[in-house]
């Protein structure tokens, strides 16, 4: 059997370049089940029967917050053998609450104090011999990021997990508080084996809901438990969840004032003085403007972008496609065959690995500016703003970005620590009308809005507008309703992040999109492709050419659904069959229309066909057609991303639902009040507009829900 | 009574006590503002809110609407 230690520590304590230096290359990433938190596990190097389990950056084990519930879920059920904890011991207080925590579980524990080097050069002192005697177990000194002392202390960790003993926690509180602990213990936890009984004490006394409710314990029980609880807080004038934090952390007091030797040197530290200019009063937000406007121009704008034509036209335009093409027609295969193969499948591929170079580039800024400190002064600088629409201020750069492309745009909200706001953030992103997107506007706006400005501006209007709207009336549901995220925040000191741990973040992001997102896009692309080639030509079901799509599968299923479309004026099936290929990619909207109007191929704006679609469409109907686009569900890629990011079918499927059928009411709206001011006598429709726009209103007014 | 929203920028306080409770008083008492714990205001962001300060050796980022569930009082000689 694999012996499994713990990896634990607070965030920003050096816990990421540990894991990498104990497991080097052998990791698997994946999620915690059922959540959007990152887990990683990986072998220990040199012990290939010891796993390292990477628990979430956490502060304390407080049953608040998701990351703090799995790692307290992982420690008491799971039972690891023994806990690495890594302790910053550049700031050795708020680690160390955390250490008090993990103390109580009766889990073997090693302490490892990060930052050595950074200590050393300080001229401080730790005193590693007292403070193993007052955490009551083995403490070393290690530079994570130079490698000193972590052999040293894995090598401990694994004979504490291998020796099978077990860690009986002591007394660290004052008297009447251990009394209390002791009378609970007493009373209610006998059944329990000796080394667990003062975690689950502790958290009785602290009246911890989900700890109550595992244990199952009585009314008379609970009650019992009170009345400890009751004299123990009038005693001391304060709540109980109050003197378990306040007494921890007076025990670490002692222990640092015993240990710890601070070197008398200048207040301000070099973190302090780079902060003064960056979260400046008046220099913070031109400060941030730039640094967003170097992101975006890098990795959208230029190199990102040169990365994803080049792999896009070139490798798989030039090389890839004609070389499988030429291949498959020497060999002779039959031509359905080929067309699978390269049409379908090939260029499936391509549409899966066109984004990773770009990504790659992202995801190298989004590491830098995480682990250098700036991504934390987001979220200092923007959360005024953003706040207000249940999103993070660190949901900037994914809006950002999604102007360019939605799928490294939803991948880049794994920065949000926030679950809610997290899984807001990747259901609204892609409203941003990304470059794909851009066609459709110029065509609708070529053809029925010439020379009207407006109309290619306002398709970011009603993509802002959306996620505004989105944000203040999803945040009122019960989904995202609940406990208010506290915004009580580390701005960890600046300091230049090793290169390896940026590649490899990168890496393991990039890799995980093709792993995870590269499965439906591949079908979905798949199945677009079949039902395009494949339809019924003069009375027989055969292979088609590329200009026949109007006698395809897909034509069909066009002319099926049409009526869906006809309240937003839009209910031909031309329209129907280039909104189902849009989601293969947006652009394909354009080529679609060319297509089934006569024209083998269009400019990128569509304007062969601009005479034929105002004929079509009225304005009023364009621009419904234009708004549902536009906020329907993306392409498949980006579909893909937010299924790996939200690692849920049932999110996914809301997210989707919601993006369409925001879009659908939205265009309706749109459809329907453009054709009564352009003079339309109204219908049953018109009132049933009315009832939509109020539901909407009454959405986005109503007061929250109240917590129960 | 005084709280943490109210000090103003470059003083020092000391936490008296914790008002509320749930969530976000745990948070902030697992972030090190318990009771006797000095808390040096650094500085308000931008816009006008988060306020970000100093304790226990490391800087902190607080709303204010939060920093209002912190009772303060000034230190020992010091002004408020």
């Amino acid at each position: 059997m694999d012996t499994k230690i713990a990896l634990a520590g607070n965030p920003n304590s050096g816990k990421t370049t540990l894991f990498n230096a104990l497991t080097g290359s052998s990791q698997y990433v994946g999620n915690w089940p059922g959540v959007t938190v990152e887990k990683k596990e990986g072998r220990l190097k040199g012990h290939d029967d010891v796993i390292i389990a990477d628990l979430p950056g956490i502060y304390s084990l407080s049953p608040y917050t998701l990351e703090e519930a799995i790692a307290r879920k992982y420690l008491t059920t799971e039972g690891p053998d023994a806990i690495l904890n890594i302790v910053d011991g550049t700031n050795l207080e708020r680690n160390l609450y955390l250490t008090t925590q993990l103390m109580e579980l009766g889990i073997p524990m090693v302490v490892a104090v990060n930052m050595n080097d950074v200590i050393d050069k300080n001229g401080d002192k730790i005193d590693i011999v007292s403070l193993s005697e007052k955490l009551m177990c083995p403490v070393f000194s290690i530079s994570a990021l130079n490698g000193a002392g972590v052999a040293e202390a894995a090598n401990a960790a694994v004979k504490l997990a291998k020796s099978g003993k077990r860690r009986i926690p002591r007394h660290i509180f004052k008297g009447s508080v251990e009394h209390a602990i002791a009378h609970i213990e007493e009373m209610v936890l006998h059944s329990v084996p000796e080394d667990k009984q003062r975690w689950f004490a502790v958290k009785l006394f602290e009246r911890d809901k989900d700890i109550q409710k595992q244990l199952g314990l009585s009314e008379e029980a609970l009650d019992h438990i009170e009345q400890d609880i009751k004299r123990c807080t009038e005693e001391m004038g304060d709540d109980a969840e109050s003197i378990v934090t306040a007494e921890r952390y007076a025990y670490i007091d002692s222990a640092v004032k015993k240990c710890y030797v601070r070197n008398e040197r200048e207040m301000m530290t070099p973190s302090d003085k780079i902060d003064r200019v960056i979260t400046n009063r008046w220099l913070a937000l031109p400060l941030f403007a730039a640094v967003m406007f170097v992101v975006y121009y890098i990795s959208v704008t230029t190199v990102g972008t040169i990365l994803t034509d080049w792999t896009n036209d070139t490798l798989f335009g030039k090389i890839v496609v004609p070389a499988a093409a030429s291949a498959l027609e020497k060999s002779g295969c039959a031509a359905w065959l080929q067309g699978l193969l390269v049409d379908g499948i090939v260029s499936g591929v391509g549409a899966v690995l066109g984004f990773v170079p770009q990504m790659l580039v992202l995801f190298f800024f989004l590491a830098f500016l995480e682990d250098c400190g700036y991504m934390a002064r987001i979220a200092f600088i923007m959360d005024r703003i953003f706040r207000k629409f249940g999103l993070s201020g660190k949901s900037f750069i994914p809006m950002l970005i999604g102007t360019g492309c939605g799928v490294p745009a939803i991948m880049a909200s794994r920065t949000i620590e926030n679950e809610h706001d997290r899984r807001m953030t990747i259901m609204t992103t892609t409203f941003i009308p990304c470059g794909a997107k851009l066609p459709i506007i110029a065509l609708i706006a070529g053809a029925l809005f010439p020379g009207a400005a407006w109309v290619p501006s306002s398709a970011y209007f009603v993509g802002i507008a959306a996620i505004v709207c989105s944000g203040v009336i999803l945040k009122k549901t019960s989904m995202f309703s609940g406990d208010p995220a506290p915004f009580v925040m580390e701005l960890p000191a600046y300091h230049m992040p090793a290169a390896s741990n940026i590649l490899r973040s990168m890496w393991e992001r990039g890799s995980s999109f093709i792993k995870k997102a590269g499965t439906i896009i591949l079908l979905s692309t798949v199945f677009v492709w079949f039902t395009s080639f494949f339809g019924w030509m003069d009375g027989s079901f055969a292979m088609l050419e590329g200009d026949q799509l109007d006698h395809s599968i897909l034509a069909r299923i066009g002319a099926t659904i049409a009526w869906i479309f006809s309240p937003l004026g839009w209910g031909n099936w031309k329209a129907a069959v280039a909104a189902i290929t849009g989601l293969v990619a947006k652009e394909n909207v354009v080529g679609t229309f060319g297509i089934l109007y006569g024209f083998s191929e269009v400019a990128e704006d569509g304007s062969e066909i601009w005479g034929q679609l105002r004929a079509a469409f009225t304005p009023a109907a364009a621009y419904s057609f234009l708004v549902f686009n536009l906020l329907c569900a993306p392409c498949f890629a980006a579909m893909g991303a937010i299924r790996r990011e939200m690692n849920n079918a049932r999110w996914f499927w809301f997210a989707i639902a919601y993006q369409t059928g925001l879009a659908y009411a939205a265009a309706f709206c749109i459809y329907q009040a453009g054709s009564l001011f352009a003079g339309g006598s109204p219908s049953a429709w018109t009132a049933v507009m009315a009832v939509v726009i109020l539901i909407f209103f009454y959405m986005l007014f109503r007061r929250p829900r109240e917590e129960d | 009574m005084e709280t943490l929203n109210n000090v103003k920028v470059g003083d020092t306080v000391i936490t008296v006590k914790l008002h509320g409770e749930g969530a976000v008083k745990r948070r902030i008492m697992d972030m090190g503002i318990t009771k006797g714990t000095s808390i040096m205001v650094r500085k308000v962001a931008p816009l006008g809110d988060p306020i970000e300060v100093k304790v226990r050796g490391y800087e902190l980022s607080i709303r204010k609407a939060d920093a209002e569930m912190v009772e303060v009082e000034p230190r020992e000689g010091g002004k408020l």
